[in-house]
């Protein structure tokens, strides 16, 4: 009954909704959680759904981050091709690195991936032809919108916003169309193939499953995705820098997927949502953040393993069979 | 149907399994006894490509296999069922059978159909066959452990196997369900035409279904035969069935 309800729909036309409700403000928070509730589910597809932990991740939205930032700022590409090419690129990093990652098992997987992040994150900090270096590269342009103005004229609601605002509709959009692919990719035969390996990588080589082929192709979706992530939010930030690609990053990441919980395709999304909201608030009460989420951690994996979703879940199902049997 | 010839596993100067070379002709039911450490699992290990061996080859169907994946050699006929239960525990029963059949049926590069619907009626149809049916949407890891051992059986046979390896398929179960097990099990292979080998410690299923029986010790075979003449030779009477008579 609970699970009828088409969530996802709802929760894209209330998204929908943010910029003609709320301020530019919360029209911000909005673009940055919709954004990283896209990288941190393309995490969960390898860590809830395949079973291996990356502490590496964040190299994949860098690198797709770059990818859009340079398409678009020095060779003056359009957002239509360098969004794309972000998630090729990101993509075509993965099969590289997870070549080598999926020979390992656990926590070498994990070091294995974080070494891997770290070079790239050296790559972008050092290559300052390119990269920008340190310095990053700021003012990477918006997409250009011109035609939205033209034809919003003569449509109601469609013309008249901010260039920001325009960009947060696209981000919408095109973060929905990839959560929806994701979704059909968990819910397919590959996704189950993943979910077996997760469960028993022994049986699943032997009822006839490549594992290592199927880890690695876990690897380079959720990379691709991670990079297409990466592509919205070096636009959104109106900047790309270094640290998209350092290992916080990755860790913040992996943080809001076990928040939200990985046993459920949009529990990444909540502990988005959740993690970002909690950080607004929280640092404007106090300078220890870090406590405070370390000490919501703490509860949270000893107390509600399944995270935000697995809790909600439990309640509800409660809630549900106690209804039912009144 | 499978041929091992002189096959040996040394592990940090450890003969595991010393030469050891034996038939199972097709449609066979073959058994491989011998006391703990005797270096049967070991031997499995070796045939299903778990492990690789230092000398000796296995071949499959006139096909040398040796050292092959496991997940090849699955594509080439040979099922295998685990000592230790092994299963996919969070999945429902169902989908762990589904599971198989669509890795068998090649639709594991699929991104795009829904799960739900494939392999339907294939998947009912071996649940009823392994006696499973009316505990499909059950979550596999909370089923008795002779139902998980079923269900194991369940998803050796989606892979349509001609030859299964079976490693002590009533480990740890009780009198009545090691009886109903053997039965199910002698029933399947005979439907299905199936070519058998398992290991056991149980010897009344040993005599009661094998036609065929080796007998390791130490890690080398010191006896083979029908199960009346492995029961007479003497060296096994010593080293193994003495240690119960």
């Amino acid at each position: 009954m609970i699970a009828r309800v088409p969530w996802g729909l709802l929760v894209f036309v209330a998204a929908l909704f943010v910029p003609a409700v709320g301020s530019r403000y919360h029209t911000f928070v909005a673009g940055d959680v919709v954004i990283w509730a896209l990288f941190a589910t393309s995490l969960n597809l390898l860590v809830g759904y395949t079973g291996l932990v990356s502490f590496g991740h964040a190299a994949y939205f860098g690198v797709g981050a770059y990818a859009t930032g340079i398409l678009m700022k020095k060779l003056g590409a359009p957002f239509l091709l360098a969004w794309p090419a972000a998630g090729a690129l990101a993509g075509a990093c993965a099969l590289v690195f997870g070549f080598f990652c999926v020979r390992l098992t656990r926590i070498y997987f994990a070091m294995l991936t974080l070494a891997f992040a770290q070079i790239v994150w050296a790559i972008c900090f050092k290559w300052n032809e390119v990269t920008g270096g340190e310095q990053g590269m700021p003012e990477i342009p918006y997409p250009d919108f011109g035609w939205v103005e033209r034809w919003g004229a003569r449509v109601p609601l469609l013309g008249g916003w901010r260039t920001s605002e325009y960009y947060y509709f696209v981000t919408l959009v095109l973060v929905a169309a990839s959560l929806f692919a994701l979704h059909r990719i968990v819910g397919s035969p590959f996704g189950r193939i993943l979910t077996s390996i997760r469960e028993n990588a022994e049986r699943a080589e032997f009822i006839g499953v490549n594992v290592r082929r199927y880890e690695l192709a876990a690897f380079v979706l959720a990379g691709a995705f991670a990079g297409l992530a990466g592509g919205l939010f070096g636009i959104f930030n109106r900047g790309v820098f270094p640290d998209f690609a350092y290992w916080t990053k990755s860790s913040e990441v992996l943080i809001m997927t076990l928040l939200g919980g990985m046993g459920s395709f949009y529990g990444p999304s909540i502990g988005a949502l959740v993690l970002i909201l909690l950080n607004q608030q929280i640092v404007s009460y106090t300078e220890y953040w870090p406590l405070v989420l370390g000490t919501v951690l703490v509860v949270l994996l000893f107390g509600f393993p399944g995270g935000i979703a697995g809790a909600v879940g439990a309640l509800a199902g409660r809630l549900f069979r106690r209804l039912r049997s009144a | 149907m499978l041929e091992v010839r002189d096959l040996a596993k040394i592990f940090d100067g450890f003969l595991a399994v010393a030469g050891v070379s034996f038939d199972v002709p097709s449609g066979s039911i073959g058994a491989i006894i011998g006391p703990n450490g005797a270096g049967k699992t070991t031997l499995f290990n070796l045939i299903t490509g778990h492990l690789r061996p230092d000398r000796g080859r296995v071949v499959l169907n006139g096909r040398d296999v040796t050292g092959l994946a496991p997940h090849d050699l699955c594509r080439l006929g040979l099922g295998r069922s685990f000592q230790r239960t092994n299963i996919f525990p969070r999945l429902t029963v169902f989908e762990n059978v589904q599971t198989a059949f669509l890795s068998h049926g090649g639709r594991g590069w699929n991104l795009l159909t829904r799960v739900e619907r494939l392999y339907r009626d294939e998947t009912l149809g071996l649940l009823q066959s392994i006696g499973l049916a009316d505990r499909a949407h059950e979550v596999a890891g909370f089923l008795s452990h002779g139902g998980q051992k079923q269900l194991e059986l369940g998803l050796a046979l989606a892979l349509e196997p001609k030859i299964l390896l079976l490693d002590e398929p009533t480990a740890g179960m009780s009198a009545a369900e090691t009886r109903d097990s053997i039965r199910l099990i002698e029933r399947l292979a005979r439907e299905r035409g199936l070519t058998l080998l398992f290991t056991e410690h149980d010897m009344e299923v040993v005599f009661s279904i094998a036609e065929r029986i080796t007998v390791l010790h130490q890690g080398r075979v010191i006896a083979a035969g029908a199960p009346d003449e492995v029961r007479r030779d003497p060296g096994v009477r010593r080293v193994y069935l003495g240690e119960r008579h």
